[in-house]
């Protein structure tokens, strides 16, 4: 049982929660996750960890609604308890000095891509970061982007906050200004990941992309998470999730996602009616 | 004991009716009543040199625990097993018997080898039912430390025996339930849950502490554990990295690894989806490719969650399937179709992705191989296509890499598993012995409990000692 000490609603059908996982700081390093299960009859979710605190024996997650599980977790409040976490999983970012590295991040996108911007900035680099979101209610760790970047960029889709746009239209921006980019580290949507890798091709700077592929053990058990990186077939849970973004079979990923599209529909819907009825 | 009883035909199991249990996940064999199991212990020669105690694995003694039966002591019979076997009910239902102590009967000469494994399950059953949880004799309390890496049979076994010779022992599971592949892998119908419960509330009354959600190598590591004042670590990870076939079209939507085909529906109750919340697709047509048990289990599980048509694609004979008879006969009074020397080529999908057809290519059986059967050779020309809605590809593991990536001081053998001594599970690394699956490569449940006995032998030698 892993309590829950901080929950806060901060954008629309977006939560933010710090939860007690004593065993899971000790080795985190940017760039992991953990799975989660909400209780007794839950699905097991991989999460990206955003921050994790040695000393207190915690974690930071930033968890969209977007199915029943997330629906579940939202309706969680501080003093309430998670069934299982594990973790930390996965190899951890790559992180080191390279020189101008670009960190970009979709949505919710951006609690992930936030602690590796923050640990490319204390490795020495300039960071670039680049944010977008629907609309401005979505806009998340505006501040805390701010604080590890050189400079920061925040788009939204309406323009109601920011630029309008999206995280492209502003890396190709820096790219007609001939800005300098030694690496981009993409993190958000399947099709954000896409569309960048697809630029940054062009350009040849190198690209990593953090997969999130269907998960289950997250241990190498189940090989549900394929992906296919360079022609392979690959575990996102244990070779990733971290892959080289010009190499990723994007198409692929996106398809395999929608594996349990109707299913996930019908548990969201049946689950919405019953609260309704409640 | 007569001539007359010595002809007498083996007692069958008593099972569940095709029809019903197609549509329930309940256990398919309900076990001996207590008159037939008399009656099957009545026909054991009582040899005064037994074969049999030869063809087991953790050498069971298995004529005296089936004189037990024979005096009405049910439950003294089950403790005799329970000497050299932890697990009794689990291996009366999943060991090999026709392989191991069945097949070394005399009996079985003339075809009615004594059903061991079928007596093994019922006394052990009827003391679970009839008795409360037995904690055995503990010895004095040595003050060293051992860690289990693992739930499985394997680690069970080791944490059962290292607790009985007084060490301090935790178990550290990497999924949110402990059994290992008792548990996410061996089917309900076939070993029901309950049993893992009760064998593990055994070991914690043993004072044997279990923590799950911790994976060794990511969460603490090999050298972490040290630090905290293990003295000793087993791992018994298994070996846990599903094999693909390497054929285009894999990575279609609608086709599984058994493993996570199996994992959905025993682990995370996928067929109670959605008062579970894991979804598993189940389509019409199914197509199970391997010969082995898990390719029974999966094809079984696929006629439970409503298959029309399950198919089993193998590419050898039936002769060679590794699967245990009793569960190709199964397979077959559940209707399950066995397509026998073809092979898939490819897999087909439509425009979202999901997998439509298997393309197979017809074998013909040539030479032996290095296993000793004959290697299968593809038919050319012999290409023929016919439509799936679901594929689960069952055949075998490979070495899950996570405690070994991050523990490089333990030596590797060529086919990636532990290199570890046979007699005593010792690794490469000083302290740390290994055995089961990871170990050997895929294997029986009861060759990693004996794996297991011998490697706690050796824990409390090198415990003791402090030789390596
Ligand atoms: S989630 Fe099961 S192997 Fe990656």
């Amino acid at each position: 049982m892993h309590k829950i000490l901080k929950k806060e609603r901060i954008g629309p059908n977006l939560n933010k929660f710090v939860i007690e996982a004593p065993l899971v700081p000790r080795n985190y390093q940017p760039g992991q996750f953990v799975i989660l299960k909400v209780d007794e009859v839950g699905e097991r979710i991989p999460i990206t960890i955003a921050e994790a605190d040695k000393d207190k024996g915690t974690i930071t997650i930033f968890v969209q609604e977007v199915g029943k599980t997330t629906y579940k977790l939202g309706e969680l409040k501080a003093g309430d308890s998670i069934f299982d976490v594990v973790g930390p999983l996965g190899h951890p970012a790559k992180v080191e000095k390279i020189g101008t590295v670009v960190t970009i991040g979709g949505g919710v996108g951006t609690a992930i891509v936030y602690p590796e911007t923050k640990a490319f900035k204390e490795a020495g680099n300039y960071v670039i970061s680049i944010i977008g979101f629907k609309n401005k209610d979505h806009v998340i760790l505006e501040e805390e982007m701010r604080k590890c970047s050189d400079e920061l960029y925040i788009l939204t889709d309406d323009g109601s906050y920011g630029k309008k746009g999206f995280t492209t239209d502003e890396l190709q921006e820096l790219e007609n200004a001939g800005r300098k980019m030694d690496l981009v580290i993409a993190i958000g949507p399947a099709i954000m990941m896409k569309k960048v890798s697809e630029m940054t091709k062009q350009y040849n700077v190198k690209t990593i992309v953090s997969l999130n592929s269907t998960m289950m053990d997250a241990t190498g058990m189940c090989g549900g998470c394929r992906v296919e990186v360079d022609g392979e077939t690959k575990f996102a849970c244990v070779d990733g999730p971290e892959f080289d973004g010009h190499k990723v079979n994007f198409d692929l990923l996106i398809k395999r996602l929608s594996t349990y599209e109707k299913q996930e529909k019908e548990a969201l819907n049946s689950y919405k009616n019953c609260k309704i009825e409640k | 004991m007569g001539d007359k009883k010595q002809k007498a035909l083996r007692e069958p199991m008593p099972k569940q009716k095709v029809k019903e249990r197609i549509k329930n996940f309940n256990e398919v064999a309900l076990g001996y009543t207590e008159e037939q199991a008399r009656k099957e212990a009545e026909r054991c020669l009582q040899c005064p040199k037994p074969l049999c105690v030869k063809g087991c694995p953790v050498d069971i003694n298995i004529p005296e625990f089936i004189k037990l039966i024979v005096e009405g002591k049910y439950i003294e019979a089950a403790n005799k097993i329970k000497e050299d076997d932890i697990l009794p009910r689990m291996t009366g239902r999943v060991c090999p018997q026709e392989d191991q102590c069945e097949a070394q009967c005399v009996l079985g000469l003339k075809g009615n080898p004594i059903a061991i494994g079928r007596l093994e399950r019922f006394v052990s059953d009827y003391e679970a039912s009839n008795s409360e949880i037995q904690v055995p004799a503990i010895l004095a309390k040595k003050n060293k430390k051992v860690a289990v890496v693992g739930s499985g049979p394997a680690g069970l076994t080791v944490a059962a025996d290292c607790a009985r010779m007084g060490y301090e022992v935790k178990i550290f599971e990497a999924l949110h339930k402990p059994g290992g592949v008792l548990a996410y892998g061996i089917p309900e119908f076939r070993l029901p849950k309950e049993i893992v419960g009760r064998e593990v509330e055994t070991l914690k009354k043993m004072g044997v502490e279990l923590e799950c959600n911790v994976i060794i190598g990511k969460t603490i590591t090999v050298k972490q554990l040290f630090e905290e004042g293990y003295d000793a670590i087993f791992l018994g990870l298994g070996a846990g990295l599903p094999r693909f076939l390497g054929v285009e079209g894999e990575n279609l939507l609608g086709i599984y690894s058994a493993n996570e085909f199996l994992t959905r529906i025993n682990l995370m109750k996928a067929y109670k989806f959605p008062e579970y919340d894991t979804p598993i697709n189940v389509g019409k047509k199914v197509a199970v490719v391997g010969g082995g048990n898990v390719a029974m289990d999966s094809a079984r599980s696929a006629i439970r969650l409503g298959a029309k048509e399950v198919h089993i694609v193998y590419r050898r004979s039936r002769q060679e399937m590794p699967a245990r008879d009793e569960e190709i006969e199964n397979a077959e009074e559940e209707g399950v179709i066995f397509d026998l020397l073809v092979n898939p080529v490819e897999f087909t999908g439509d425009e979202k992705g999901w997998v439509k057809a298997i393309r197979l290519i017809k074998m013909e059986l040539g030479e032996p191989d290095d296993s000793g059967r004959r290697r299968p050779v593809p038919i050319k020309g012999s290409e023929f296509v016919y439509d799936v809605d679901t594929v689960v590809v069952a055949i075998g593991q490979k070495a899950n890499p996570i405690l070994l990536d991050a523990t490089p001081g333990i030596k590797k053998n060529k086919w990636g598993y532990i290199d570890a001594d046979g007699e005593t599970g010792k690794t490469s690394m000083k302290g740390v012995f290994a055995g089961g699956d990871i170990v050997t490569g895929e294997a029986t449940v009861i060759a990693a409990m004996g794996a297991g006995r011998k490697a706690a032998r050796a824990i409390d030698e090198y415990l003791k000692n402090g030789k390596w």
